[in-house]
């Protein structure tokens, strides 16, 4: 599989150790693959060159790791674990300030009546939102403030429009950026396009001189599965959003009919663990939309720890986009703790 | 036929299920019991074993059935319920053979007991639209208003089922917490439950929501324990408890101030006129203050 290509390129790099994408360490190696992305027929060999994905394979992996059974102790660590990474997000025309300071309060203290409940890991909103997000949240709370950007969640503008979009965020103070690709140009094999695009974004997530100049936002790269067809271009995409440096990759914007689904979830880790295998580089992966119970949330935290391993069972690399099912975790957490069933009287209206 | 003929036919065996959530769901857990006749000890068929994940998934099901069916008009829910008797009476024959099974009763006395179900369904049927008027009204106040008090449903109630009488005891327990707009999950009788389950194809059939009616079957005191410790069930009909178990469930369900309808002391009398008290138990009353004008 994809360890012929990291046979191919072992002489590129320098495979010493592993580095985070948002490290100082990951363009070197990334630089690396220089080649690969030197021109659009390049890039368009390597993506095409990746193998084909087994589809029945896939859908039946992931649906065998949907049926471990997480019980008792298990289950409480599973789900304080998902509760810690958690982008608690609101992502309406109808926000106002009030909400997103309302959504802020319940991130950092998600059940009000157990102090020993974590925190969410992220807020996150629209650019404009930003700055009350920001304040909201405070400096010491240990909650980034995530911000969608580039023209969420079409993505239909201009590229300079999309690069002003995600420096205002990154000025008001966003920690994360999730920009979405440009799926016109990726369905239309316009792989150097969105290449680019994905490079000028990160370039934009630089924070300004300061006291943090020179530090940047962390990038997550959506790339709305629902639209891509098929799981193929799922893995091209993948590896192309990696190459260009994403520091997570993103199944999809939640706006959409088709969101994450544990298989595509799953053909995203695997590309995450074959490229840390191939570049030594470290992404995260974020599935978004359409996750609400706390049973899926294990299932997905199952499927990381039997592809990725333990490396990746942690807030920093990986990420539920969601909303509700914050209360869904709640309710079950009750449930462990007292005895007796909860219910949604007993967690917050959001 | 020649008899050889008959003889070679086999007969076809019923798989009971739950009814939740508008659906025929076996139990979450796989298990079932042996459902026998009172009298001779014969199999009739296997009953699913219901575990409190069941339960659990009962309540959500009649929670998201509360909405729509508690803001249905009146004169609609009474409309759908005498559908539920329409139906019913359609299948008295089935009935009467299950309810005869059910209890060890004779063929005459199971039909007289599935007339008096269907007689009972549609009398509740008809006090949906009436009840407001009996538990409601316009409160004489000393000041310048209009003060109206309004019967409300209170929600999601559970119910557990007389032991004694599989159809018409779960008719008269059940119909009245739906007739005034709650949803309810029934646990039916413990040694009888076929009549009850075979009852949920009756209101899959008729026009009731998803949800608004939810069966199990199982151990009575297994699936009361969760039920009553619930923090979504807003009421509990402790009809079909034993004095012992109602006892333990009402402290639990205190916890929650939840509405407790306690078990009478002696065995009901399941024919003769219930009056309304089983429907006002799950009402709360809602009053408003209203200034008069000029």
């Amino acid at each position: 599989m994809v360890y012929r290509y990291a046979r191919r390129y072992a002489g590129l790099v320098t495979m010493s150790s592993v580095v985070p994408a948002y490290g100082p360490d990951a363009p070197g190696r990334l630089a690396g693959l220089a080649d690969v992305t030197a021109s659009d027929a390049a890039l368009r060999r390597f993506l095409h060159g990746l193998p084909g994905v087994d589809a029945v394979g896939l859908e039946a992996r992931a649906a065998g790791l949907g049926t471990r059974s997480i019980k008792t102790t298990a289950k409480a660590y599973a789900i304080d674990l998902a509760i810690s990474m958690i982008d608690l997000t609101t992502l309406e025309g109808s926000d106002t300030p009030g909400k997103v300071r309302a959504l802020c309060a319940k991130g950092r203290r998600p059940d009000p009546t157990d102090p020993g409940t974590p925190h969410v890991a992220a807020i996150c909103v629209y650019p404009d939102m930003v700055a009350v997000a920001r304040e909201a949240l405070g400096e010491d709370s240990g909650i980034s403030v995530a911000s969608v950007a580039t023209a969420f969640p079409a993505g239909r503008v201009a590229r300079p429009v999309k690069l002003a979009d995600t420096a205002d965020a990154v000025a008001a103070g966003a920690d994360e950026i999730d920009m979405v690709i440009d799926r016109g140009a990726f369905l239309s094999g316009r792989y150097m396009e969105v290449f680019e695009e994905i490079r000028a974004v990160k370039q934009a997530c630089v924070r300004p001189g300061g006291p943090e100049g020179g530090t940047a936002a962390h990038l997550k790269v959506i790339f709305e599965n629902g639209e891509l067809s098929t799981y193929d271009n799922i893995r091209r995409c993948s590896w192309l959003a990696m190459l260009a440096g994403a520091d997570f990759i993103k199944t999809s914007t939640g706006k959409v009919a088709v969101n994450a689904t544990p298989p595509n979830t799953l053909l995203m880790l695997e590309a995450v663990r074959d490229f840390r295998d191939a570049v030594g580089v470290q992404v995260g992966v974020k599935p978004a939309g359409g996750i609400r119970t706390s049973k899926d949330a294990i299932k997905y935290l199952v499927m990381v720890n039997e592809t990725l391993g333990d490396d990746w069972l942690s807030p920093d690399w990986f990420r539920f986009g969601a909303s509700s099912l914050l209360n869904d975790l709640l309710m079950q957490r009750q449930k462990l703790s007292t005895g007796r069933y909860s219910g949604p009287d007993y967690v917050t209206v959001d | 036929m020649k008899v050889s003929e008959q003889q070679s036919r086999l007969s076809v065996f019923k798989t009971y299920k739950l009814y939740v959530g508008g659906k025929f769901p076996r139990s979450e857990s796989g298990r079932v019991y042996e459902v026998t006749d009172p009298k001779g000890g014969r199999w009739l068929a296997n009953a699913p074993l219901s575990s409190r994940k069941d339960a659990r998934d009962a309540v959500v099901a009649a929670r998201k059935a509360v909405p729509g069916w508690s803001g249905a008009t009146a004169y609609n829910r009474g409309q759908v319920l005498y559908r539920v008797a329409e139906m019913l009476e359609g299948r008295r024959e089935q009935f009467a053979r299950e309810v005869a099974e059910a209890e060890g009763l004779s063929k005459s006395r199971a039909a007289a007991a599935v007339d008096a179900a269907v007689d009972r369904w549609v009398w509740y049927a008809g006090w949906t639209d009436k009840i407001a008027q009996i538990a409601g009204g316009a409160n004489p106040v000393a000041g310048p208003f209009f003060n109206l008090s309004t019967p409300e449903p209170t929600g999601v109630v559970a119910v557990l089922a007389p032991q004694e009488s599989s159809l018409l005891g779960l008719v008269s327990v059940l119909a009245p917490v739906i007739a005034t707009g709650n949803a309810a999950v029934v646990v039916a009788a413990e040694r009888s439950p076929l009549p009850a389950l075979s009852f949920g194809e009756v209101l899959a059939s008729s026009d009731v929501p998803a949800g608004v009616v939810n069966i199990l079957s199982g151990r009575t005191a297994e699936l009361a324990a969760p039920l009553a410790a619930h923090q979504d069930v807003n009421g509990l009909d402790l009809t079909g408890a034993a004095a012992d178990l109602a006892v333990d469930l009402e402290v639990s369900a205190a916890d929650t101030l939840k509405r407790v309808r306690r078990p009478a002391p002696a065995p009901e009398d399941w024919t003769a006129d219930p009056g309304t008290g089983r429907l006002t138990a799950w009402l709360e009353t809602k009053t408003v203050w209203h200034p008069i004008g000029v």
